[in-house]
C-alpha cells in the first residue's frame, strides 16, 4: 500500500480537467503503454495569452493521474513563460508530496507541459535530445543529467525514482553512475563496492581515499588532512594548515570529507576532527 | 465495512477453529516441549499430534515433516540442503516464474559460483518441460519447480518432472505453497524429495511453514543449534503456530471438496461475467491446469494500481500484476516470462478466493468492476470509445 497524501487521493478520486481540447493550441504527449504510464496534455490560450483551459488524458497509477490533474490546475491562468517554470518539485509540492518511488509521475507532468509549449511555439523538440542510456524505458543521457542536476540526485535508485532509467534490466547502471559522477564533479569509480568491509580493509580504503581523492583537493587550498584513527565507523582526522584555522573547517569536514568517504568507502562512516 | 476479501493467494484468514486451538498455548500452556517435566512434556505430545495431522494431509510420515518459520524458510532450507549435501555439483535448475523466495535465491546463487538454469514458460504459462529435461546434467545438484503459480494459478506437472529428475539421481524440490489444501496429494507415492508449504495460505497463522523431506534424502540444516526437529531445524518450537498448523491441516482435508466445487464455481462465475461485461479483457495462465480459486484477468489500457485503489473504495481486496504496486517499474516477472503484452500486463488483477467467499460477494464484485475499468479507460489516452482489441 502506498502512503499517499490526502491531496493525491483527492486528485486521483476526483480528477480535475480530464479530457481533450479539440481545438488545442498546444499538445504534449509523453510516456507509452510499455512504460506503464503516459500522459496526453492539451491547452488552449485565452485572449490575454494566458492558459484558459488545460486538459489531460492519463494512463497510469494513482499518482500519475493525480500529478496530471494537479498540473492542469496549476497552469490554468498562467502565461506560457510562467507555465514553463513549473518544475516537477512544484507538482509534487502541490500534492503535499509524492512517495519517492513515484517522483517520475511529476517529471512526466513537467515534460508534457514543456512539450505542449514547444508545440505551440513551433519549436523542434530540443529537450528530449541526447543518446538513449536506458533501453528499457527509452531515457536519454540529457534527461538523466537534467533530473540529477535539478533534483540534486546522488544515487542510481534516485534516478530510477525520478525518470525510471535503470529500473528495468539494470544494464545501464554503470552509465547512470557515470552521469551522476560527472554532474557531481567526481571522478567516475567502479559502480559497486563490496557490501561489508573488514576493519582492516576499511582503514586501508579510507587511507587510500584520503591520499588519492581528498588530500590533493585540500592541498590546493593550502591545507592538509591526516588520518588519526578509525573506530568502527568513526573516522578521526586531524586538519592542518589553512583548513584548521578556517572558520568553515567544520563545514569542510562534514560536507566534503565525510561525503567523499561515504561515497567511496562506506555509507556508515562519520568523520570527527581530533 | 467488512472487506470483500479476494486476495487469498497473498494470505488467508485464520480459521476460527485454528485460533481457538492455539489460544491456550499463549497463556496457560506455555511449557517448552523439550522440558523433562510433565507441564512442558504435555505440549510436546500436542506437537506430535500436529505433526501427524500435517503428515496425514500430505501422505507423508511424521518424521518427514519439519516445522519452519515460513514458506520462504522452507524454500531456502531445501535449496541450501541440496547444495550442501552435493558440494561437488554446481548447477541448479528452476523456472522463470518462481516466487521471489526461490527466484531471488536462485539469482543470488547465480552470482555466487553456481550455474542456474531458469526454465521458460509459454504464453499460457505452461512450463517448457523439454527445455528442463535437456538442461539436466551430471553437474545438477537440484531441480526446484513450483507446483502452482501464485500469480496465475497455473499448475505445473511436478510429479511427472520429479520422476524424470529422479532417473538422474538429482534432488527434486517443489514450492507447493499455493496448492496445499486445494488439490489432493500423496507424497508416499511420489518422486518429490522436498516440498515447501506455508501456514498462512491455508487458514493457519503467518509465520509457520513446513518443509517435507523424504526419508533418505541427504540433508544439511539451515538453522544450526539445538536438537529440535530432529536436529534439522534448531530453535524452540513455535508451539501455538505448529498446533494451529495441525488444526488447519485437518480442516483443509474436509474443505478440499468445497474448494473444488463451490469455490471453483464462484471463481468461474466471476471470471465469465467479468470477461463478458468488460471489453478488451482476458485471462492470463493455463485455463486447463489451474488452481480452483485463482483467476488473473488483464484489463487492457488501464493500470493495475489505479484499479486496485478504486476497488479499495468498495472494500474489495485483490492484487495486481502491475509494477506500480511493488515499487519496481516493470510488470511482474511472471507475466513478462509468459510474454503477456505490456498493454495487458500493466492492467492485470488477480482475484483469489477461499472457502469463506460467498456468491453475494462475487455478485458485488461483478457489479462494481465494469464501472471502475470504464472510468479509468475514459481517462486513458490509449482507449477509444467502443474499441475492442
Ligand atoms: C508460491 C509461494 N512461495 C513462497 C511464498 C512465501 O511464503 P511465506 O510468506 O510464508 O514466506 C509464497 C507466499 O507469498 C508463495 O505464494
Amino acid at each position: 500500500m502506498w502512503e499517499y497524501t490526502d491531496q493525491v487521493k483527492d486528485h486521483f478520486l476526483n480528477p480535475r480537467n480530464v479530457g481533450f481540447i479539440d481545438d488545442y493550441d498546444g499538445i504534449g504527449e509523453v510516456g507509452s503503454l510499455a512504460c506503464g504510464d503516459a500522459l496526453k496534455l492539451t491547452f488552449k490560450l485565452g485572449d490575454d495569452q494566458r492558459i484558459a483551459d488545460a486538459r489531460f488524458q492519463t494512463f497510469g497509477c494513482a499518482s500519475a493521474i493525480a500529478s496530471s490533474s494537479a498540473l492542469t490546475e496549476m497552469v490554468k491562468g498562467l502565461t506560457l513563460d510562467e507555465a514553463s517554470d513549473v518544475t516537477n518539485e512544484d507538482i509534487a509540492d502541490f500534492l503535499g508530496g509524492l512517495p519517492k518511488e513515484k517522483m517520475h509521475c511529476s517529471v512526466m507532468g513537467r515534460d508534457a507541459m514543456e512539450k505542449a509549449i514547444s508545440f505551440y511555439r513551433g519549436e523542434a523538440e530540443t529537450k528530449i535530445e541526447g543518446e538513449i542510456v536506458c533501453e528499457c524505458f527509452g531515457v536519454t543521457d540529457v534527461q538523466i543529467e537534467r533530473a540529477v542536476t535539478e533534483n540534486g540526485l546522488t544515487s542510481i535508485e534516485e534516478v530510477t525514482d525520478y525518470v525510471k532509467a535503470g529500473g528495468g534490466c539494470e544494464n545501464c547502471h554503470d552509465r547512470i553512475q557515470f552521469i551522476i559522477d560527472s554532474v557531481l564533479g567526481n571522478t567516475p569509480k567502479a559502480a559497486k563496492r563490496p557490501e561489508a568491509l573488514t576493519n582492516i580493509q576499511k582503514i586501508k580504503m579510507i587511507d587510500a581515499t584520503l591520499d588519492r581523492e581528498i588530500k590533493p583537493a585540500l592541498n590546493q587550498d593550502g591545507g592538509d588532512i591526516e588520518l588519526v584513527d578509525v573506530d568502527g565507523n568513526r573516522v578521526m582526522v586531524k586538519l592542518r594548515g589553512t583548513c584548521a584555522s578556517c572558520s568553515k573547517s567544520q563545514v569542510t569536514l562534514k560536507h566534503y570529507v565525510e561525503t567523499r568517504l561515504k561515497e567511496l568507502v562506506s555509507q556508515d562512516l562519520v568523520v570527527e576532527e581530533v | 465495512m467488512n472487506p470483500i476479501y479476494m486476495d487469498n493467494n497473498a494470505t488467508t484468514r485464520v480459521a476460527p477453529e485454528v485460533l481457538e486451538e492455539m489460544l491456550p498455548y499463549f497463556s496457560d500452556l506455555y511449557g517448552n516441549p523439550s522440558s523433562m517435566h510433565t507441564f512442558g512434556g504435555n505440549v510436546g505430545s500436542t506437537l506430535k499430534k500436529a505433526r501427524e495431522n500435517v503428515a496425514g494431509l500430505l501422505g507423508a510420515l511424521p518424521e518427514e515433516i519439519l516445522f519452519t518459520s515460513c514458506g520462504t524458510e522452507s524454500d531456502s532450507t531445501a535449496i541450501h540442503a541440496a547444495l550442501r549435501s552435493n558440494p561437488e555439483k554446481k548447477h541448479i535448475i528452476t523456472t522463470r516464474v518462481e516466487h521471489p523466495a526461490v527466484k531471488n535465491l536462485g539469482e543470488y546463487l547465480a552470482n555466487n559460483g553456481y550455474r542456474v538454469t531458469f526454465v521458460p514458460v509459454d504464453r499460457d504459462g505452461r512450463l517448457d518441460e523439454d527445455f528442463l529435461y535437456k538442461s539436466l546434467s551430471d553437474d545438477t545438484a537440484l531441480v526446484s519447480v513450483m507446483w502452482a503459480n501464485n500469480e496465475t494459478g497455473t499448475i505445473f506437472p511436478v510429479e511427472k518432472i520429479a520422476r524424470k529428475v529422479r532417473e538422474w539421481g538429482i534432488v527434486f524440490h517443489t514450492d507447493a505453497v499455493q496448492v496445499v489444501g486445494k488439490i489432493p496429494m500423496n507424497l508416499a507415492d511420489s518422486a518429490i524429495d522436498m516440498f515447501s508449504l506455508s501456514g498462512h495460505k491455508l487458514h493457519a497463522p503467518k509465520g509457520i511453514g513446513v518443509l517435507y523431506v523424504r526419508k533418505g534424502t541427504k540433508f544439511a540444516p539451515f538453522l544450526m543449534g539445538g536438537h529440535q526437529e530432529g536436529g534439522r531445524r534448531a530453535g524452540t518450537e513455535n508451539t501455538a503456530s505448529i498446533i494451529g498448523m495441525g488444526r488447519a491441516a485437518r480442516l483443509v482435508v474436509d474443505s478440499m471438496e468445497d474448494e473444488n466445487t463451490r469455490v471453483r464455481a464462484l471463481r468461474d462465475k466471476l471470471e465469465k461475467e467479468l470477461l463478458k461485461r468488460i471489453p478488451a479483457s482476458m485471462v492470463n495462465g493455463d485455463p486447463e491446469n489451474r488452481l480452483p480459486n485463482t483467476t488473473s484477468i488483464a484489463f487492457e489500457y488501464v493500470e493495475g494500481e489505479a484499479i486496485l485503489l478504486l476497488m479499495d473504495q468498495h472494500g474489495i481486496c485483490a492484487s495486481s500484476g502491475s509494477a506500480c504496486t511493488s515499487g519496481s517499474l516493470e510488470p511482474s516477472h511472471v507475466l513478462r516470462a509468459m510474454g503477456v503484452p505490456f498493454t495487458a500486463a500493466h492492467g492485470t488483477i488477480r482475484y483469489s478466493l477461499s472457502i469463506y467467499n460467498t456468491e453475494e460477494e462475487v455478485d458485488f464484485v461483478i457489479e462494481k468492476m465494469p464501472p471502475i475499468i470504464e472510468r479509468l479507460r475514459r481517462m486513458s489516452p490509449f482507449w477509444k470509445e467502443g474499441q475492442i482489441s
